[in-house]
């Protein structure tokens, strides 16, 4: 264990190629995940949040339950979906990094149109009248609470980050943990783990603890610099 | 959240009523079986200062809320000027003031009432000149003291040069300096030719500024009056319980 755990560490300080591989792949799958996922959420979230239409109540209760998205479910669900005979199968997103961007912006979207909408629930409250006081129009309003809420969102952002970098259970299914082509970290350290390599699953965990500190850590930081006024 | 209805409004005839800027007539307004505005009618001139008075629970805030165009009544009549819908400005009781420094609240504002971009900079330092906020042009807006932010927000209403400016409570919760700038304020504003109504439960302030008063009670207009005939001789038992510091039965 104490050799494995030195074995890790040198190869983190010799930038082990296979290693860099893993993580490269898992930041470019994942930050490419929460960057669709915004997208597509944070209109979503606005709309929710400002737009009154039929159902809009039973649609915000549908998006906070998919927060706890089991991954699996989502895994299995997109492999049906993209396998040969499945709906999406013409595609060929099987078992490449594209499915696995698939997989973790379906995990990633109910959380970050979820915690946006309260943040612009909370911002829309807050802003509304006084800006159509001024003479506003809905668009101008609109615009307006993005801007005020940026911090906040950025917020959002970090959180579906964690949530996406932290997920093996979906893009061990439709990604297939394909060394050199679809292996990222949480897949890889499973791998490992069931192999006794442990020094490379260490390596890895290290590196996932990290990241996780960094992004907890800011969050964190953005608290507290925006004296408290974060809304998630 | 619903969306808000729209008021009926109808402009005034400007031969029939030439000094009348807004007319309410038996504007009513129910929730949960309580009539907080109850037939309300009254005409405000379009000179001076007009100050809606009345004790606490009165509908005063209400008013001036469906005055607004931030709630619609459930049923009566509103009558404005012409094009005055759409050149009126509301300052809240709490400034409501965006997460930027006192001078980008100003140029937002001024964004929103389509001042082309390269005059903005100078007409906000114009404001905070006329607010005495200029040495606080790029402190963050939250920072400032409740006085300067209802200053600020009194000269951000003013950016789209509204014809009536309503003031809902501007000094509630202010220590007398504060109250009195923003009072000095109100009256610059006024010698600027913007119509003022405001909305206050100091017999006090509204003696001092207004020209024109409207008493509310429990929802109903008791007076409307001009402001030194009310001060000396009040004539519903309301006002005249409310000015001795009476329980208005």
């Amino acid at each position: 264990m104490d050799n494995g755990f030195l074995d890790a560490f040198r190869m983190l300080a010799r930038f082990d190629p296979d290693l860099v591989e893993i993580i490269l792949l898992s930041i470019k799958v994942s930050f490419s995940a929460v960057a669709v996922a915004l997208l597509l959420a944070l209109p979503f979230g606005a709309l929710l949040a400002t737009w009154p239409f039929p159902g809009r109540r039973a649609l915000v209760v549908l998006v906070n339950a998919l927060m706890g998205l089991p991954p699996v479910v989502v895994g299995l669900g997109l492999y049906l979906l993209f396998s040969h005979r499945g709906a999406l199968g013409v595609l060929e997103f099987l078992y490449t990094p594209t499915a696995m961007i698939v997989a973790q912006t379906v995990l990633v979207f109910p959380i970050a149109a979820s915690l946006s909408r309260q943040v612009f629930v909370d911002l829309h409250a807050q802003y509304d009248e006084m800006l159509r006081s001024l003479g506003a129009n809905k668009w101008q309003i609109l615009l307006t609470v993005f801007w005020e809420a940026r911090r906040s969102l950025l917020t959002v952002a970090l959180a579906g980050m964690g949530r996406a970098l932290s997920e093996v259970g979906a893009v061990m299914i439709v990604g297939g943990n394909i060394d050199h082509v679809t292996r990222v970290m949480t897949t890889a350290i499973a791998l490992e783990t069931s192999k006794g390599s442990l020094a490379f699953a260490m390596a890895l965990g290290i590196v996932l603890l990290a990241l996780s500190v960094i992004v907890n850590a800011a969050v964190s930081f953005l608290r507290t610099d925006n004296g408290g006024a974060v809304h998630v | 959240m619903s969306e808000p209805k729209i008021i009926p409004l109808h402009s005034l005839s400007a031969t029939d009523t030439p000094d009348v800027v807004l007319r309410l007539s038996d504007v009513t307004y129910t929730r949960r079986d309580e009539k907080l505005l109850d037939c309300v009618s009254f005409d405000i001139p379009s000179d001076g200062m007009t100050a809606i008075l009345g004790p606490n629970g009165a509908g005063k805030t209400l008013t001036l809320r469906v005055i607004a165009g931030l709630i619609a009544p459930d049923s009566g009549r509103i009558d404005m000027a012409d094009g005055l819908k759409d050149n009126m400005a509301l300052v809240f009781q709490t400034p409501v003031l965006l997460r930027r420094s006192a001078r980008a609240n100003l140029i937002h504002a001024l964004k929103i009432a389509r001042v082309p971009r390269r005059l903005r900079p100078r007409q906000a330092d114009e404001l905070l000149a006329l607010a005495d906020l200029l040495d606080l042009a790029d402190r963050p807006a939250c920072a400032l003291s409740g006085g300067e932010q209802q200053r600020l927000s009194i000269v951000r209403a003013l950016a789209r040069e509204p014809r009536v400016l309503l003031l809902d409570e501007p000094t509630a919760s202010l220590d007398p300096r504060s109250t009195a700038a923003i009072e000095r304020l109100a009256r610059r504003t006024m010698r600027l030719g913007t119509k003022v109504i405001f909305v206050t439960h100091d017999w006090a302030q509204a003696k001092r500024l207004a020209s024109g008063v409207i008493f509310l009670h429990r929802g109903q207009v008791t007076e409307v009056t001009r402001a030194p005939q009310f001060f000396d001789d009040p004539q519903s038992r309301a006002a005249r319980c409310y000015k001795l510091g009476r329980l208005i039965p």
